[in-house]
């Protein structure tokens, strides 16, 4: 069962500017004041000098910020930041105070020398750890980098670090998608009377935003609440981390070593860098030398009876391709984790979509079906990277897991599980009777789930492969009547998890005549639209979609009992024709959003609105 | 000499063999088959894992645990299961094509992280599978029929890739040579790391005759030479040939002609850990110098598997969490009451 969620904070997002009086953080921070007003967004800032004019450069009194909190009505300058911006040591101690625990520190990492930290009284040449930060930090060459574009101005250095300070900005504006073009004219103004030092500004605002640009340099501002409604030990959970450790206690709870095999790729690279750090539980995670070697070494530890795992984005997912349907074929249990961006291409990498759903379903040569889930949430990742796990390895199949970079990166407070919330996961390992005469291809009559030998086995030796086999002597087969019969338990394999998954739910039911329909990451806006539409007295029931094949096994019942059908879903309606295919006797009518943005509750409730009203 | 645990018919599995009749690759099983009962792993533990192409069938006719994969993959499929199953002695069946076109990627990656995997390079210089189009290690002007005016493009020579890719083993076979082959795959077996085995072999059907220039019975002596470790580096049907240093490179001499004694002729060192020597002996290709056979590089390096091993068994040491649970509550948590 989901927790009760909603996304907050889409509508407001607070930065600090922090660094030494001389850095220029006022002006930074009123430069992103005005060019987010000039977007639209309510503002109200806090300046915040020191008492002293000039205090000595580096040292603690000297700091000087600048907080803004910008957003839809918005009143106050907020209490904590959720990105602190610190020019030197001095700064990061004096304002890491002002970060809420889920906030990235960017820090230039240039002015962090033992001459800055002595300045500041650090005395490791660890502040990080010596401030006890728990919270993420990006560090940024930002001197080194000011210099660098402007290497070429004939500036002194004196002047040149005085422009450090918008190489910061131009990396603010990256991460909050502010155009540009109103801070170069606000820079314009500013300094009319210095071309020269316009010129320069200008070129270090566009190399601070390329540089975001480069890293792939994302925030997320969003803040997914959870109703802490149970009792327990709770802590802070992003989903990418969730579904890291949702896949490390499937590991647990099958007794099958966890293998990770992937390559880097936003939004997704911190599921690899959280299995990396996990080598103190046991996990092996393999940086591989590309996408099809991230999911060929899994094919392969999940051949030799590890639980398999690739992770990766769309656009690695088409590269997994090929090997996905090798798991298909040789029935090896795999786990393959998509956090969706925008496509197609390149796209939108450090932003949220769920364009991948065909891809997903479909994007594979033959008839080659797989499972596919999709986390509701931050927390959700938890449960459904375990519950991929299951099906993969109880069920003999690939599961691809459609994360995406909205709730990958967002954070929520999570409920630690109890010891025992979780069942065992039982493999469907060659039963001992059945060990002479076995064959790799025979299966459970009632799942259709071949039996799974662990090589190293005394007895059990068998070859798998891409190759068509013989349902009964499990050699390769050409036969064409054989592959028609394979083709067909494959699919009624994938199909019959739908006994072995949670029944749909359906909530604000009541006598509503109006079903909304969500999947995915989407869970927090939808949820509250449909509170909303609810409060406002329109009648609306939800069902939210994590077990996408096979649907759950009410799901008929589910669609069948409502008049009117509504998916709403960030792409041009993928989830809205595969039931479409399904119930054909239905008309599913649509919300759609393909913007790399999250829904906006507003856009639910309006869509909706106009559906029932039959506009 | 001790005594086999296990015969080549212990490694045969079940299903009738489908190369061509008089295929290269016959040979090549019947000396896998060989080396294996003479390494003595038993076929339970033993894993044989292959990419596409007429080679990469050989799986099936092990009966060990195998996996006929998909094109140019294999690679990357066998360095998983090892790093997951490191108790298993795995080997990795790859064509020319497969390994060093669609699969070039995964093979030098193999080589660098030096994960104990003995692969065997099925060399015939050509697609057979696909009914004859010239490969990666085709020579340039090649005629096939992808290539009806000949190819505009120079090979791979797959020593050289190993050597790039500062490979810890490599050694060069002949399908026909059946006991040279034995002998270089037990020392494939025994090398801990990637180890490469060149296997030439005759494709009977698209390009019949292909290494005849090296493998004709005639000429076979005069053109190859059998380095072994330790030993002097001499061929020739009269055993009168030997390898000299010549300046930066090498020379064939005759031994007792031109002032050239048996103290001249260079001693074969395969555990040398430069490989300079290596390369120059592996690029001979009998046409000035002999080409060479056997184990032309045999070091010891640190294994991918087993520094994975020691590093998650080092960590684990240190910090030490029983459970995931235990590892999220070392973290920052608070209660809900």
């Amino acid at each position: 069962m989901l927790e009760q969620t909603s996304v907050k904070t889409l509508d407001k997002v607070v930065v600090r500017f922090s660094g030494d009086s001389g850095d220029g953080m006022q002006l930074a921070g009123n430069i992103f004041t005005n060019v987010s007003a000039g977007v639209g967004n309510s503002v109200s800032t806090f300046p915040d000098y020191p008492a002293e004019v000039r205090a000595p450069q580096g040292s603690l009194s000297g700091v000087s910020g600048f907080q803004v909190s910008v957003g839809a009505g918005v009143h106050t300058p907020g209490d904590e930041c959720d990105v602190l911006v610190a020019m030197n040591p001095a700064a990061l101690k004096q304002h890491v105070k002002f970060l809420k625990p889920t906030g990235v520190i960017i820090l230039d990492i240039d002015a962090f020398k033992p001459e800055g930290l002595k300045k500041a009284l650090f005395e490791t040449d660890d502040p990080i750890k010596e401030l006890g930060i728990t919270a993420q930090v990006v560090e940024v060459p930002v001197t080194t980098m000011t210099k660098a574009a402007l290497a070429d101005s004939g500036m002194d250095n004196k002047s040149i670090l005085k422009c450090r300070n918008i190489f910061a900005l131009g990396l603010v504006c990256w991460l909050f998608d502010r155009p540009l073009a109103n801070a170069l004219h606000m820079l314009k103004n500013k300094f009319a009377k210095k071309p020269a030092v316009f010129e320069a500004n200008a070129k270090v605002i566009q190399a601070g935003y390329d540089y975001g640009h480069n890293i792939h340099a994302s925030v997320s501002t969003y803040r997914i609440e959870t109703e802490p409604i149970k009792a327990g030990t709770y802590t802070d959970i992003n989903g990418n981390t969730a579904t890291a450790w949702g896949l490390i206690l499937a590991s647990e709870k099958s007794h099958r070593p966890l293998f990770l095999g992937s390559y880097p790729i936003t939004p997704a690279t911190d599921i690899l860098h959280e299995l990396a750090k996990r080598k103190d539980l046991g996990v092996k995670a393999c940086q591989m030398e590309d996408e099809i070697a991230g999911v060929c070494s899994a094919i392969g530890a999940s051949f030799a009876g590890d639980l398999a795992v690739t992770s990766t984005s769309g656009p690695g997912l088409a590269l997994k391709s090929e090997g996905i349907g090798l798991a298909v074929m040789a029935e090896l249990p795999l786990v393959v984790i998509d956090v969706q961006r925008g496509g197609p291409s390149t796209g939108l990498p450090t932003k949220t979509e769920q364009t991948d759903l065909m891809q997903a379903l479909y994007g594979r040569n033959g008839e080659s079906p797989v499972a596919v889930v999709a986390p509701a949430s931050p927390t959700d990742c938890f449960t459904m990277a375990f519950e991929a796990s299951r099906i993969a390895l109880e069920h003999m199949t690939p599961v691809i897991l459609l994360s995406d970079a909205f709730i990958g990166n967002g954070s929520s407070a999570w409920r630690i599980p109890e010891e025992n919330e979780y069942p065992e996961i039982k493999c469907n390992f060659v039963p001992e009777d059945k060990k002479e005469g076995w064959k790799p291809y025979l299966r459970d009559p009632q799942t259709l789930v071949r039996y799974w030998a662990i090589p190293g086995t005394e007895g059990l030796m068998h070859r798998l492969g891409g190759l068509e086999k013989n349902a009964e002597t499990s050699a390769i087969s050409n036969d064409p009547l054989n592959h028609e019969k394979m083709v067909g338990i494959r699919r009624e394999k994938v199909a019959r998890i739908a006994n072995d998954i949670p029944q749909q739910d359906v909530l604000f039911d009541a006598d509503a005549k109006t079903l909304l329909i969500g999947w995915g990451g989407t869970y927090g806006h939808l949820l509250t639209a449909a509170q909303e539409l609810n409060k406002a007295g329109k009648q609306v029931a939800y069902t939210h979609f994590r077990y996408i094949n096979p649907l759950p096994a009410n799901t008929a019942d589910v669609i069948n009992k409502y008049d009117t059908i509504i998916v709403a879903e960030l792409n041009t309606g993928m989830f809205a024709d595969y039931l479409q295919a399904k119930f054909p006797g239905k008309v599913i009518k649509r919300i759609n959003k393909v913007q790399g943005q999250p829904f906006m509750v507003k856009e639910i409730v309006d869509g909706v609105t106009k559906i029932m009203e039959g506009k | 000499m001790e005594e086999q645990k296990y015969t080549a018919a212990d490694y045969k599995s079940d299903q009738s063999v489908r190369w061509c009749p008089g295929c290269g690759d016959h040979a090549v099983l019947n000396s896998l088959h060989k080396a294996m009962a003479t390494l003595g792993v038993p076929p339970c533990k033993t894993a044989v894992i292959s990419g596409i192409g007429c080679s990469s069938r050989l799986p099936y006719y092990m009966n060990t645990y195998g996996f006929h994969t998909i094109h140019g993959r294999a690679a990357a499929i066998a360095t998983g299961f090892k790093v997951a199953n490191p108790e298993m002695t795995v080997w990795q069946i790859s064509g020319d094509g497969d390994g060093l076109a669609i699969g070039g990627n995964h093979f030098i990656h193999a080589v660098r992280r030096n994960i104990d995997l003995n692969i065997i390079l099925f060399n015939n210089k050509i697609y057979g599978l696909t009914k004859g189009q010239y490969s990666p290690t085709s020579d340039r002007g090649f005629v096939s029929k992808s290539s009806p005016y000949g190819t505009t493009e120079d090979p791979f020579i797959p020593a050289e890739l190993v050597f790039g890719a500062r490979g810890t083993f490599f050694a060069r076979t002949i399908d026909v040579e059946l006991n040279i082959s034995q002998e270089v795959l037990v020392a494939a077996a025994k090398h801990k790391g990637a180890s490469i085995v060149e296997m030439l072999t005759n494709c009977m059907i698209f390009n019949n005759g292909i290494h005849n220039f090296i493998t004709d019975r005639e000429t076979r002596a005069d053109r190859t030479i059998h380095l072994v470790h330790g030993e002097k580096m001499i061929f020739g049907k009269e055993k009168n040939m030997g390898i000299v240093q010549d300046g930066f490179g090498l020379k064939a001499v005759e031994i007792g002609k031109d002032g050239y004694t048996i103290d001249d002729v260079l001693v074969h060192d395969a555990h040398s850990q430069s490989n300079f020597l290596h390369q120059q002996l592996a690029m001979m290709d009998g046409h000035e110098l002999p080409l060479a056979i056997g184990v032309i590089r045999d070091v010891e390096g640190l294994t991918y598997n087993d520094e994975v091993d020691h590093q998650v068994a080092e960590v684990r040491a240190k910090k030490g969490f029983d459970s995931l649970r235990s590892m999220i509550l070392a973290g920052e948590t608070w209660e809900v009451k």
